[in-house]
């Protein structure tokens, strides 16, 4: 909130410097936001939280000067006008709850044509208020004063008579935005015996409102409860100066002096005659009056210092709060009526704490209980980082919703949860997979002259299944351009599906040295190139290139490969058992297979393990070749062999019975035949 | 044989070891001299033909000139031996400047290392780290942290919805909830993550990264905050840096406060970086309000609580004098190798 610092000074003069006061307001709990110097004034922007709605005027911000400077507060008095004629209007409040007071009076015979005095002007051009007509400028200027949001309504447009109640359905208003709002029972109007005059305490309607050409007016100054008008204000989605206030909450007994004050001024400034306040109260609906009690020993708790009860009660004193006290340990407040924020002893301490200075309140170490923290799920999540980090990937962080159509394009089944509020369309969608941010990524790299992109991250994705939502979290990486970075001694090659294979089980090792890949498909992914990543049944999670069509259609001119693991499911991998290492020797042998190249490698594993009995304790492939001197269609395969005995040395013979068993399963089983 | 003879194929022998230029050409030498058939070899062969009283006299004579030839073979064997490794070493010499052959290093991103300093930090103080969801529901986010629906302070977070009412979490107090609901004070927890405003500008990003730290225990006040962020900040940031706590305002604690750290561009002078304050604000905290503890089923008269929260993206850029937010999120690889 902006104001004139000259404007202040009327009402409180520390005798300060700016520099002194804005740092003594800031460690108070009023930051400034910005100084504003002018040739003979100052505008100040403070920043008011939402719990100080009593600051929001030059009364409520000097009062709060006063009390973090103790310099005296001096409220220039405003006398009641004194009516000079009889014309009043009937007001009825059928929602008392939303409107425990409203005064109103009539003023007949202004002008509205005649310009703002400059004083008024200028201090609401400090403020950020632009300058509208004499009436509505002087309305606003005692809201800028006093704190006190009133409204002008053209009395000539008012039917009979002012009624506050809850609108009916289906009723419409134009207001003064030029916004035209349909109304509901929820929403408390002002309105006449016809029609709705204003949506209350947010905002007046535009055919009520005063024109230029207005003589005769009604001025309204009420007190709408807070949450009413949070309501409707959110309800109908309108801002106004006079909302804002009232739902932080306005003093519910200043009304009265507001609308003299008003009257004053516009009497002054406009001319005319004012009738008599019309004033309807409801007691039981204000706010009651608060009394909080506070004992020394709850400071002493809440704070951890014993403060002098003179300094309490001189704050007391200094926040206009009267108490009484029993032997000072324990003082019963007065709350005063605009102090919305306080209601227990938590927000009385924190007074005494804010104007007795946090940094007045010294430090002391803390004693606390050793807790051992609670078996649970391993958390392999930085294991795997600092793996991957040390295989070549670069961690990226990425914004968790993404464009809808990569979204649809990477993950088509799968519907994802929308936002109903997003920041752009490229935002506006919560990601299925990680797949979205690395390509991004990857193209926001690439067109920046990078070659060799190795990408992953770790992140949660947002899905609905039957209505339930899950959010899991997953780690995924991207490999594109070269498998290794460009050197000398190395040819450069591009990277492929084993390159990123052999980065997964290397980086997973630690946590799981069995990994299963089965043949698999996803719509994101190349259906000749793509393995499901298992331990055990479990599927934890894919590995493939990218699909072509994709890769087509975000014009990506390089082979790339993805994967993603589910971060769920690596958190209850089973740990190692150990098992005893044999002392006797081992003995392979190796065998080249000819082999129709639909067979994958993982049967002809399996079968080999099955056929070659207990003590075959390895089995690898060391070389794959298909072309020159191998029949089209197939391929060669190189297998290593390694048997070993757990308590005694292997003979030939058994070696010799276990791989005859080994070629005939082989052949028998998967057509497979010997390279001679 | 004479004397004359003996010297003369020692002489020869000693001339043949050290003309040798190799192991090879030594060992020719040795056999030449040495062997079966060598010269000396012959010499006392010869001794036969000798009259018997001379044979002793003469047989010293040769073993005396067959040591002698030893011990100059084999000080030219080593000679020869240490110039071959010396040759082997200087033809094997490379050049130690070339690159490490490599797969090439990855890098973590700032923000992942911020928070892994920050875990390691409080874990150190007793502190759990607990995980809650990011697509949160309304009570976790907002009312049972003292935010009910017509509060004023909903304005002061924009906020993500879906259409059915759930919403991105905008702080991560939720889990603070969910973790005061799950388990007995005392308890001492942290939670960082995600977190959502709808603010796209200069110093915002609609998605950034929190951390929230929670203590409950019974004979808890003002005093333990300060000092243990004090503490904490002086540990993060590496030295004893300015701290300030000035009144703020939070709807879940009462007392809150701001806290501010000297800036570390300016060492507290004032420039462009703290607005010429010479401070930088750098977390919010506070006394738990009785009103969250209450709705949490802990009772406020036996238990008391603080809480902060922190911006770990602010944090990482002050660590690293990274000068732009959204750079965090750009995920530029010429930015990220840096780290």
């Amino acid at each position: 909130m902006k104001l004139s610092e000259s404007w202040l000074q009327e009402w409180v003069n520390p005798h300060l410097s700016r520099e002194t006061l804005c740092s003594k307001l800031a460690m108070s709990g009023f930051e400034i936001e910005e100084v504003q110097l002018l040739a003979d004034d100052a505008v100040i922007d403070f920043a008011i939280t939402p719990n100080r709605g009593d600051c929001l005027s030059v009364r409520g911000m000097a009062r709060e000067i006063s009390a973090i400077t103790e310099a005296d507060f001096t409220a220039p008095s405003f006398n009641a006008v004194t009516p000079t004629i009889p014309d009043t209007i009937a007001v009825r409040v059928e929602a008392p709850e939303s409107c425990p007071r409203y005064t109103a009076r009539i003023i007949r015979g202004l002008s509205n044509t005649i310009q703002t005095p400059v004083e008024i002007r200028d201090r609401l051009q400090k403020s950020g208020l632009n300058s509208i007509s004499l009436v509505v400028d002087i309305v606003n200027y005692v809201m800028l004063e006093l704190g006190q949001p009133m409204h002008a309504f053209d009395l000539d447009t008012i039917h009979r008579e002012v009624i506050i109640r809850h609108a009916k359905p289906q009723e419409k208003i134009q207001l003064l935005d030029g916004s035209e709002k349909t109304l509901d029972t929820e929403t408390v109007c002002i309105a006449d015996s016809e029609k709705p005059l204003a949506i209350a305490g947010v905002m007046g309607g535009l055919d009520s409102g005063v024109r230029s050409l207005t003589t005769h007016i009604l001025l309204e100054s009420a007190y709408f409860a807070p949450t009413m008008i949070a309501k409707q204000r959110q309800r109908h989605l309108l801002h106004s100066d006079s909302a804002y206030r009232f739902e932080r909450g306005v003093d519910p007994t200043i009304q009265r002096e507001a609308i003299e004050r008003v009257t004053h001024l516009l009497l002054t400034h406009a001319g005319g005659s004012a009738g008599p306040v019309v004033e309807v109260v409801h007691e039981t609906s204000l706010p009651p009056l608060k009394t909080i009690t506070v004992s020394a020993k709850a400071v002493k708790e809440l704070l951890g210092i014993s403060i002098d009860a003179a300094v309490i009660e001189s704050i007391f004193t200094r926040l206009q709060c009267p108490f009484t006290t029993s032997s000072h340990e324990t003082w019963a407040i007065e709350v005063p009526t605009y102090r919305f924020d306080l209601a227990i002893p938590e927000d009385v301490i924190e007074e005494i704490a804010r104007l007795y200075g946090y940094e007045n309140i010294p430090t002391q170490p803390l004693e606390a209980t050793l807790q051992a923290p609670t078996a649970g799920e391993a958390d392999h999540t930085a294991a795997l980082r600092d793996r991957l980090c040390a295989t070549g990937y670069h961690e990226v962080i990425s914004y968790s919703f993404i464009d809808q159509k990569l979204q649809t394009l990477l993950d088509p089944a799968q519907p994802a949860v929308d936002l109903l509020n997003p920041i752009s369309t490229e935002m506006a969608v919560m990601r299925t997979n990680l797949f979205g941010g690395l390509i991004n990524t990857y193209l926001y790299n690439h067109s920046r002259q990078q070659q060799r992109i190795r990408l992953f991250e770790i992140g949660t994705c947002f899905t609905r299944t039957d209505g339930v939502l899950h959010q899991v979290q997953k780690i995924a990486g991207l490999s594109g351009g070269a498998v290794a970075p460009a050197q000398w001694g190395t040819a450069s090659r591009a990277v492929d599906f084993y390159d990123v294979k052999g980065d997964i089980e290397s980086t997973l090792h630690p946590i799981c040295n069995k990994l299963n890949f089965k043949k698999e498909s996803h719509p994101a992914l190349h259906p000749g190139q793509t393995a499901g990543i298992y331990v055990g049944d479990q599927k934890i999670g894919v590995l493939g290139v990218l699909h072509p069509q994709i890769q087509q259609t975000l014009d990506i001119q390089e082979k790339i490969v993805l994967f993603e693991l589910d971060l769920n499911f690596i958190k209850f991998i089973n740990q190692p058992i150990y098992k005893e290492i044999s002392k006797f020797p081992e003995i392979r042998r190796d065998l080249a297979l000819l082999v129709n190249q639909t067979v994958p490698v993982e049967e002809i594993q399996d079968r080999i393990r099955l056929a070659a009995g207990s003590c075959l304790c390895d089995v690898f492939v060391f070389d794959v070749y298909q072309g020159k001197g191998i029949t089209p269609g197939h391929k060669s395969i190189a297998v290593g062999l390694v048997w070993q005995h757990p308590t005694r040395t292997l003979v030939d013979d058994e070696i010799n019975v276990s791989l005859a068993r080994v070629v005939a399963e082989l052949r028998e089983q998967l057509g497979i035949t010997l390279r001679s | 044989m004479d004397t004359q003879t003996l010297a003369d194929i020692l002489q020869k022998a000693t001339a043949a070891a050290e003309a040798a230029s190799d192991l090879q050409a030594l060992q020719s030498c040795r056999v030449e001299y040495l062997g079966k058939k060598g010269l000396l070899t012959e010499q006392l062969k010869s001794l036969g033909q000798l009259p018997p009283d001379e044979r002793p006299a003469a047989g010293q004579k040769i073993n005396t000139a067959k040591v002698a030839l030893e011990v100059l073979l084999t000080a030219r064997e080593s000679v020869l031996k240490e110039s071959a490794v010396s040759a082997q070493l200087a033809s094997e010499s490379i050049d130690v400047t070339l690159s490490g052959r490599t797969i090439g290093v990855g890098s973590l991103h700032p923000v992942t290392k911020t928070m892994m300093e920050l875990k390691s930090i409080f874990s150190q103080m007793g502190f759990s780290f607990m995980e809650g969801p990011e697509i949160e529901d309304d009570y976790h986010n907002f009312t049972a942290l003292n935010i009910p629906p017509m509060h004023p302070a909903r304005a002061m977070q924009d906020t993500f919805y879906f259409p059915d009412g759930l919403l991105l979490r905008t702080h991560m107090s939720p889990v603070q909830i969910r973790t005061m609901k799950e388990t007995r004070p005392p308890l001492r927890m942290a939670a960082m993550g995600k977190v959502y405003r709808h603010d796209f500008d200069v110093t915002h990003t609609p998605m950034f990264h929190q951390m929230e730290c929670l203590l409950i225990d019974k004979h808890i006040s003002f005093t333990h905050l300060k000092w243990l962020l004090k503490e904490f900040l002086s540990t993060f940031f590496e030295a004893h840096i300015p701290v300030r706590f000035r009144p703020g305002y939070f709807p879940f604690t009462e007392p809150s406060a701001e806290v501010d750290i000297g800036c570390l561009n300016c060492k507290s002078k004032g420039c462009r970086i703290c607005k010429q304050t010479g401070y930088l604000e750098i977390l919010g905290c506070g006394m738990v309000h009785p009103n969250v503890l209450t709705m949490a089923d802990i009772d406020p008269k036996h238990f008391r609580g603080f809480a902060w929260g922190l911006g770990i993206d602010r944090l990482a850029m002050l660590k690293y004098g990274i000068p732009d937010l959204r750079s965090l999120f750009e995920n530029d690889l010429r930015f990220l190798k840096q780290f």
